[in-house]
């Protein structure tokens, strides 16, 4: 059974690390996968989407609506905007993070309120966290994104599989530990 | 050993192990990792090229003197490079020679989503299409075979949902093909019309029939026979898509050599089956050749040629199975376009400019600064392609003259797009009396693609020490008088203010020459990590002129304008433009 993951963003918010961590772990404990990102003008404020299936045989790369069976927002309006992928019933992790667009920042639009409220009233599965505020905690605000991820291998149920040295092969020396302890926060969560 | 890898990265690997010597290519998404990974590979000469058609030339020319050699660029990269195709495709090869198109459907960071399969037929050059990382680099090492095999080049495209893919690879170990010996062979390598047309007649008889007997043979067109009530006919990604929606319930026919296209196959496939469809991207290019045949088939009546293919498209189109509706939500988010950095250099420039948004008409180019067209700082009435920021900018000028108008005209280039293709423009502008204004921003690197050299750099694509080419310098010599020609800090609002206002008042070519690193250069972070603006609150009326500036940094929450000093640069456009001077600068630039 082929399960598909999107993982969205805004640029600089490392979740295209997170998702190569993902696909290399799981490439690993013996899944097919394949993972597809969208990164084009993404350093420069942009929305950053990746896309992960793995299963026994995956062949197309791209999810399509209504068919994320996890959605994993690093922010709070982008997990509004790609709500309609997920399929029903699925798990949306969200970090409750804001990051305001530009159009917002100039006055032009609003951030809108009450996101949180609507998405706890029409989903079934909601995990959400503030995993920036979690990850300033442990010194270190640019871990977020790795709490993040032990919240995703948490709920996908794959954490048989030896993370840390995904950490440890992907982030520099230096951060190990600060990045370590995130992980494990996010799966204790 | 298998190793997940993205198409790009795959395609590299693949020339590694192909024994390919030389690689050149200028960026351009989705294609830039190709040519930042095979430079990884030390047997490789790699080169970031002024542009494509340079590229191209670079790669010819080392095929004909005997080494396996690719060309790598994004789609519209190919119409630069289109000069060199058609005519290299006359003379052939001696070692191999590859270009890669990296075709953007969807248009996810691209001006347009045209189909350069189109190329081939049109240029009469070898066609491969991979469908995933692992064919990437099976094929790119059969292509450098075909290459030499048939005496043409290939041209070998791939697609944004493939080179930015990963997917598990085998990997090979590289062997070593050496050079080959070169003689010289006028009649081979000098175009001239009496050797052009002995050519052109040796191609129509003899190469492209050999290589329509080969797409009719090889295992890269394959047919894959499962139940026969339906046949596919697709290539690239499309397949893909389409065996994740029918897995092994269809037979397919899978193209992989793509031009010529196998007659025969599709014969033999369409008699095979009770209803045939074409699955293709973008345009309807196998679709056309098998009607043509005069084989009854579906495609484009019900497939978009707009955008890109998927699962969901094809369950759609063939099985009429609409998409089970997922959550809608009543909460709209806002738009979140890709906006110029904090601390940018081309805010300061733009905010000068956009005080004569009246009196100015602007035509911009391809780079980051295309994003000044949006709102708040509006700096753009037109984007075409590389270069024609300056060129187009020459006619728009010419009319607004015509009519009347008595709007100037200011032409917008980055350093690396002057390069590629901006000189030539700004050769004819002095050259034709042209009254625009030229700006170029040098943050000295290539930025929007992700920071690669390029010839202003200082530096190669390995990192190395090179010459750095003199950009003001050039425009002196190209003709523009020493006194039109300002070199201003961009940081610096009276140095942009007064370069705006001097444009205004010329009445020969003017050119503005910003210069300010990419505030994303590493080196640039470290320099000025420390350095912030903060707003004091008790000075602040919140006139929200800072706010028009379109600073990611500034924002005003809560009816209070704040600063992001974690993202501020200390760039200090926002200090200057400040009324009330209510915006102090902090910290300390490290050493």
């Amino acid at each position: 059974m082929t399960k598909s993951m999107l993982l969205v963003g805004v640029g600089g918010q490392g979740t295209i690390l997170v998702s190569k961590i993902l696909s290399e772990g799981l490439l690993e404990e013996g899944y097919d996968v394949k993972m597809a990102e969208i990164h084009g003008m993404a350093q420069r404020g942009g929305s950053v989407t990746t896309q992960i299936r793995f299963g026994d045989k995956v062949y197309s790369p791209t999810i399509n609506k209504g068919e994320a069976d996890v959605l994993v927002s690093f922010e709070k309006i982008e997990a509004l905007r790609y709500v309609p992928m997920m399929k029903k019933g699925a798990t949306l992790i969200v970090n409750e993070e804001e990051i305001w667009p530009l159009p917002v920042l100039a006055g032009l639009e609003d951030y809108p309120q009450g996101v949180m409220e609507e998405i706890n009233n029409k989903l079934e599965s909601v995990v959400s966290v503030n995993a920036r505020a979690i990850a300033e905690e442990l010194g270190e605000p640019r871990s977020a994104n790795i709490v993040m991820l032990g919240l995703m291998v948490k709920a996908l149920g794959i954490d048989s599989i030896d993370w840390i040295s995904k950490i440890k092969k992907f982030l520099p020396e230096k951060v190990h530990e600060v990045n370590i302890k995130a992980f494990e926060k996010g799966i204790s969560l | 050993m298998k190793k997940l890898m993205t198409g790009n990265e795959a395609i590299a690997r693949g020339a590694y192990e192909a024994g390919c010597l030389v690689a050149a290519a200028y960026p351009g998404t989705p294609s830039t990792e190709i040519l930042e990974n095979v430079s990884t590979y030390k047997e490789i000469y790699s080169e970031w090229s002024t542009n494509e058609k340079v590229a191209l030339e670079v790669a010819a020319g080392a095929s004909i003197a005997g080494a396996r050699s690719l060309a790598a660029m994004k789609h519209v990269g190919l119409n630069v490079a289109a000069d060199p195709l058609f005519t290299i495709a006359y003379e052939g090869v001696n070692g191999g020679l590859v270009i890669i198109t990296a075709d953007e459907p969807g248009m996810h960071s691209s001006q347009n989503e045209q189909d350069n399969r189109l190329f081939a037929p049109h240029a009469k050059v070898a066609l491969m299409e991979p469908s995933d990382a692992q064919e990437c680099k099976d094929y790119i090492k059969e292509a450098f075979r075909i290459s030499e095999e048939y005496d043409t080049p290939v041209l070998f495209k791939v697609t944004t949902r493939i080179c930015h893919s990963k997917s598990a690879v085998e990997l090979g170990e590289r062997e070593e093909v050496g050079i080959k010996e070169y003689t010289k062979n006028p009649k081979k390598y000098i175009m001239v019309p009496a050797h052009s047309k002995i050519k052109h007649i040796e191609m129509e008889k003899e190469r492209i029939p050999r290589l329509q007997e080969f797409s009719n043979t090889t295992e890269l067109n394959k047919i894959e026979w499962n139940d026969r009530k339906i046949g596919i006919i697709t290539a690239g990604a499309s397949y893909l898509h389409a065996k994740e929606v029918f897995g092994d319930s269809v037979s397919y026919l899978k193209v992989g050599f793509s031009w010529p296209l196998p007659d025969k196959k599709f014969k033999e496939f369409a008699q095979g089956v009770d209803k045939v469809y074409i699955i293709e991207e973008n345009e309807p290019y196998m679709e056309q050749y098998i009607k043509a045949m005069g084989i009854l088939c579906t495609g484009k009546e019900i497939f978009s040629v707009c955008g890109e293919m998927s699962p969901q498209i094809i369950r759609e189109a063939i099985l009429g199975e609409k998409v089970e509706e997922g959550y809608s939500l009543e909460v709209v988010a806002p738009s979140r376009p890709p906006a110029l950095c904090a601390g940018c250099p081309h805010r300061g420039i733009f905010y000068a400019m956009s005080k004569y948004k009246n009196k100015i008409h602007v035509t911009s180019d391809i780079g980051c600064y295309t994003l000044g067209a949006m709102e708040p700082l509006n700096i753009g009435d037109t984007v075409i392609c590389m270069g024609a920021g300056i060129s187009a900018g020459i006619g728009f000028d010419k009319v607004n003259q015509m009519a009347e108008r008595n709007r100037k005209v200011f032409g917008i280039v980055g350093d690396s797009t002057f390069f590629h293709s901006g000189m030539t423009g700004l050769v004819d502008a002095v050259y034709n009396k042209s009254n625009m204004v030229t700006v170029i921003l040098d943050n000295r690197i290539t930025a929007m693609t992700g920071h690669q050299e390029n010839p202003g750099t200082g530096k190669s694509i390995s990192g190395i020490e090179s010459p750095q080419i003199d950009l003001v310098g050039l425009v002196k010599a190209i003709g523009v008088k020493e006194e039109n020609i300002r070199v201003i800090d961009p940081y610096d609002m009276d140095a942009n203010k007064e370069a705006v206002k001097a444009a205004m008042d010329a009445t020969e070519p003017f050119v503005i020459v910003t210069k300010q690193p990419c505030a994303l250069i590493k080196d640039v972070q470290k320099r000025r990590a420390n350095l912030y603006c903060q707003v004091n609150q008790e000075v602040c009326r919140k006139c929200k002129t800072c706010l028009k500036i379109g600073c990611p940094a500034i924002s005003m929450k809560d009816g209070v304008v704040s600063m992001d000093t974690a993202m501020c640069n200390g760039c200090q456009v926002c200090l200057q433009v400040c009324p009330f001077h209510a915006i102090e600068a902090f910290g300390e630039e490290v050493k």
